[in-house]
């Protein structure tokens, strides 16, 4: 693992690799979701909302896979001390922040026709929404501190303790829930049919390619911008 | 021996008097909370009785981050923590001394503000005493999370704002569990705001330990 500890190492692996999963992605992601807008017949109960499930789906997966990025990434941080690791925590907030909001939105687009209502109290619905405010402010975190130059173990820590914290936020937000009202539609115990399988998994995966790519290319503009400021701050010759 | 002295000495600091006054603005804070609310909703005592509980505890969470800007902050700048360093006090001893004096200077004094503005609410006394166990159980996790987000934000320099967006996810559980023993006949929610406080309590001073290293080393 340390040999990626040197940034050289990294960057020319990271410069083909970005291109690479975003290109794959886009086009993976692409044909999924037009076979699952065109080809896929309309569900028997949701009908054409179904649809909206191809991305519902793989950004609610990547929302949440996001902070175990972030965790993983922090806990390496912190017990290895990897340079890098720091980086790939800070790069995968956002896009993490922007797949959980995703699945909110297209959630509620989805709801308005099949539970008649923007939005419920619902326990899986209410914890999506408390992982975005956590991402909202482990990002505001790692920004302040990267701006005021104060040690990255500082969002990392805070991104251990919201890993620990998010399953019993899960649990309790579905716990509350239970108290007030029974689940207003259960997907229920039917497995999901071949045909939608297949477009859905390759959503997945395009979307999974596309997320990597995605930090891949933040972690390199942060590289960019700490060469860039070394650069400068060689020149104006207060060698730190 | 240490973790005493070191006890007192935050309980002198914290403790609304000479020096304190952060935990006494958070309770006038609370009670200002009960006191509005019946004006925002009118007074119809049957709408007071049945919200009033949950207003109390979601004044209770707000009034906790009110603290927080000094309880760690002030004594990193003065460099406390690199003297008790260097004595070879660990961080997270001195962590759990202060979460102990953090809750005690705010906990109890919380506890007793609940009784007039649950008079003011008109809450019945069976729903004033889950609310007295349920803050009981749940405010010891709320100092735990205000104690690791402080220390986490303690050497930044809008930090007091960021705490209570860092403060808010976290201590949903416990507001949940605090507040959803109000509508149960029976205490099990409060046991289990009980044991997500006790986690927390056992979490926080390590994970502020690590901060206070963390702002130390730069």
């Amino acid at each position: 693992m340390h040999s990626f500890a040197n940034p050289r190492r990294f960057l020319s692996l990271a410069r083909w690799i970005t291109p690479l999963a975003l290109t794959l992605g886009m086009l993976l992601t692409g044909a999924a979701l037009f076979w699952g807008v065109t080809q896929v017949p309309p569900d028997r109960l949701m009908g054409e909302t179904v649809r909206i499930l191809f991305i519902h789906v793989p950004a609610a997966w990547l929302g949440m896979g996001g902070w175990a990025a972030i965790a993983a990434a922090s806990l390496a941080f912190l017990v290895w001390r990897h340079p890098l690791a720091a980086l790939a925590a800070r790069a995968a907030a956002l896009p993490g922040a922007v797949f959980t909001a995703i699945c909110l939105v297209t959630g509620s687009i989805w709801g308005r026709p099949t539970w008649g209502t923007w939005w419920v109290w619902d326990g899986r619905l209410t914890s999506m929404l408390i992982l975005l405010f956590l991402y909202l402010a482990y990002i505001a975190l790692s920004d302040a501190s990267a701006r005021e130059g104060i040690s990255p173990r500082i969002p990392a820590i805070f991104g251990l303790l919201g890993a620990v914290n998010i399953p019993i936020i899960n649990r309790s937000v579905v716990w509350w829930n239970s108290l007030h009202q029974p689940p207003s539609i259960t997907v229920g115990k039917s497995a999901i049919d071949a045909a939608y399988l297949t477009p859905l998994l390759a959503a997945v995966a395009g979307f999974s390619l596309i997320f990597s790519g995605v930090v891949l290319a933040r972690m390199r503009a942060l590289l960019a911008e700490a060469q860039a400021e070394a650069r400068l701050r060689r020149m104006a010759g207060e060698v730190v | 021996m240490t973790f005493g002295l070191l006890l007192r000495r935050d309980l002198g600091n914290l403790l609304p008097g000479r020096r304190g006054g952060g935990t006494l603005l958070a309770v006038l804070f609370f009670l200002a909370v009960a006191i509005l609310y019946p004006f925002a909703i009118g007074p119809s005592p049957s709408l007071l009785v049945r919200t009033g509980g949950g207003i109390l505890w979601v004044a209770a969470l707000l009034s906790s981050i009110l603290p927080l800007e000094r309880l760690v902050a002030d004594d990193l700048k003065a460099g406390v923590f690199d003297q008790l360093h260097l004595r070879g006090i660990s961080e997270e001893l001195a962590m759990a001394a202060r979460l102990a004096a953090h809750w005690l200077s705010f906990g109890p004094l919380l506890l007793a503000a609940s009784l007039p503005a649950a008079a003011l609410i008109g809450l019945e006394s069976g729903t004033l005493l889950t609310l007295l166990l349920g803050l009981l159980a749940g405010t010891p996790g709320l100092a735990a999370i205000g104690l690791a987000v402080a220390a986490l934000t303690a050497s930044l320099r809008g930090g007091a704002a960021l705490a209570g967006l860092l403060v808010i996810p976290l201590a949903i559980p416990i507001l949940i569990f605090g507040a959803g023993a109000l509508a149960r006949p029976d205490t099990s929610a409060v046991w289990l705001a009980a044991a997500i406080s006790l986690a927390l309590c056992a979490v926080a001073p390590f994970a502020a330990g690590a901060a206070i290293r963390a702002a130390r080393d730069g």
